[in-house]
């Protein structure tokens, strides 16, 4: 049975990781190779690496540590933040990312997907949907935002998420601007509305608090994976400590790699 | 030597870096004598199998993957690797694959979310030392929207259910393909790699021996 993914999500500007600086057995929680290779071994399913600053020379030095952290980390690494077109979707699938995750590009060209689907194999594509809950009206419905959620854009989410994979999206990673950074649960009824409507994997972010925001994610929001960046990096809780909650609620997870438990 | 073909598949530099984690150096080459001279070839793969193997071809790497295959020495497909080895992929409408396999590649079934993409598990079908030290039902990566179907049930040497059960490693004499990406499955997929290059390069050619070759 195909397992559901625990995804930490690394926000990173210029080089360094923004949140987790509570890490008690890292020597350097700010430094992003060291805090991938903590997270691989504790049995993450994957790494989101997002470049937050979104700056020529930002991107440079992400480069720098995808190359870095492909060399000891043997999971899908997925990076995005800033990425305008195909070259630097090659480049950062050369330096050893397995996905490229694209939000505004894709919103102001969508022939971006397209054609990064048909250089790449649409398995590396991934868009990144950051939605708004639009206000009023009888029936809940979403709209999506650019540059980091700061600029609204008149389209919906839902058109949005299925014209995306029509051009070629792989995977959708979504995150409710309502919910981010609430720590109060994810947008469920946003996760299984997007989950419902794609064919494609949906990665549900934004508002994880506790390891019940998990669970209801891939259950009520139908979500193929669940996306965390501050119950990780401040180590409210562990990766194993999700993956055993998950478990003991019945969801199927990976957990035969973690440290301690290969047998 | 391990050659690992370059034919222009992104995750090559994946492939790579999981070889040399081993301690090995792969070369990597497009040059059909270097891949005739190696002990043990790996051919990557990601994207469309159509472009894969027009891309093989442009190389001019098609016929030399089938010697490699006929006079069984090692060779390890991976994903869309495998995929190639059968007789015609329905991907992007139906293309002529390498044929050393007989059988077709088809499209995963569309009640389930379409690219199977994310952590399963390979059913060990055989005894073989690929698996040795990885416990039965052990999680890989798989990312996907084809799957191979072999005529010859006797290739099949792992099975994973996605829908389907499909054959997720094949093993024919000295010829490993899986379906998944060993490269990005953590512990068990470096030690599938480490299983083949070891059993390719012993000397005694232990590998060839075990299937009384």
């Amino acid at each position: 049975m195909l397992t559901k993914r625990i995804i930490p999500c690394l926000d990173v500007t210029q080089g360094r990781v923004v949140k987790g600086t509570s890490f008690a057995d890292l020597r350097d929680a700010g430094d992003p190779v060291e805090l991938a290779a903590f997270y691989y071994e504790e049995g993450a399913d994957e790494l989101v690496f997002l470049d937050i600053g979104a700056t020529p020379e930002g991107r440079d030095i992400m480069v720098d540590v995808v190359e870095r952290v492909s060399k000891q980390v043997f999971i899908p690494l997925t990076v995005g933040g800033g990425l305008r077109g195909i070259d630097d979707m090659r480049r950062m699938l050369g330096a050893g990312a397995d996905k490229i995750s694209i939000n505004t590009a894709a919103v102001h060209s969508p022939g971006l997907i397209a054609d990064g689907a048909r250089r790449f194999g649409s398995q590396c594509i991934v868009v990144a949907i950051d939605a708004k809950r639009r206000m009023g009206g009888d029936t809940p419905g979403w709209e999506i935002c650019t540059y980091g959620g700061r600029v609204p854009m008149g389209i919906d989410a839902i058109t949005w998420s299925r014209r995306a994979v029509e051009l070629g999206a792989g995977e959708i990673l979504l995150t409710s601007w309502d919910a981010d950074g609430h720590r109060a649960g994810y947008d469920l009824e946003l996760t299984s509305a997007i989950s419902e409507t794609v064919i494609v994997p949906v990665i549900a972010s934004g508002g994880a608090g506790s390891l019940e925001h998990l669970y209801q994610a891939l259950v009520v929001g139908k979500a193929d994976a669940v996306l965390a960046a501050s119950i990780f990096h401040y180590q409210t809780y562990s990766i194993r400590q999700a993956k055993a909650y998950l478990a003991e609620k019945g969801i199927p997870v990976r957990t035969d790699q973690q440290i301690g438990v290969c047998r | 030597m391990i050659a690992i073909v370059d034919y222009g598949a992104g995750n090559l530099g994946s492939v790579v870096n999981a070889i040399r984690k081993l301690g090995y150096q792969p070369a990597v080459t497009r040059e059909p004598r270097t891949v005739l001279s190696s002990a043990a070839v790996i051919l990557p793969g990601v994207g469309a199998a159509g472009d894969a193997m027009e891309n093989l071809g442009a190389i001019g790497m098609t016929d030399v993957i089938r010697k490699v295959i006929h006079e069984k020495r090692p060779l390890f497909a991976v994903c869309v690797g495998l995929q190639l080895l059968f007789s015609s992929t329905e991907e992007g409408g139906l293309h002529k694959c390498l044929d050393v396999i007989p059988g077709t590649v088809k499209r995963l079934p569309q009640s389930l979310k379409v690219p199977h993409m994310g952590w399963n598990q390979v059913k060990q079908q055989v005894r073989h030392h690929l698996f040795s030290g990885i416990p039965d039902e052990a999680n890989f990566y798989f990312v996907h929207s084809y799957y191979a179907d072999p005529e010859d049930i006797s290739v099949v040497a792992g099975t994973t259910d996605y829908g389907v059960s499909m054959c997720s490693v094949a093993i024919r004499d000295n010829l490993v393909a899986t379906q998944f990406h060993p490269e990005k499955s953590g512990n068990w997929g470096l030690r599938m790699y480490s299983n083949f290059l070891e059993m390719a390069l012993s000397k005694e050619g232990r590998y060839g021996k075990e299937k009384g070759n």
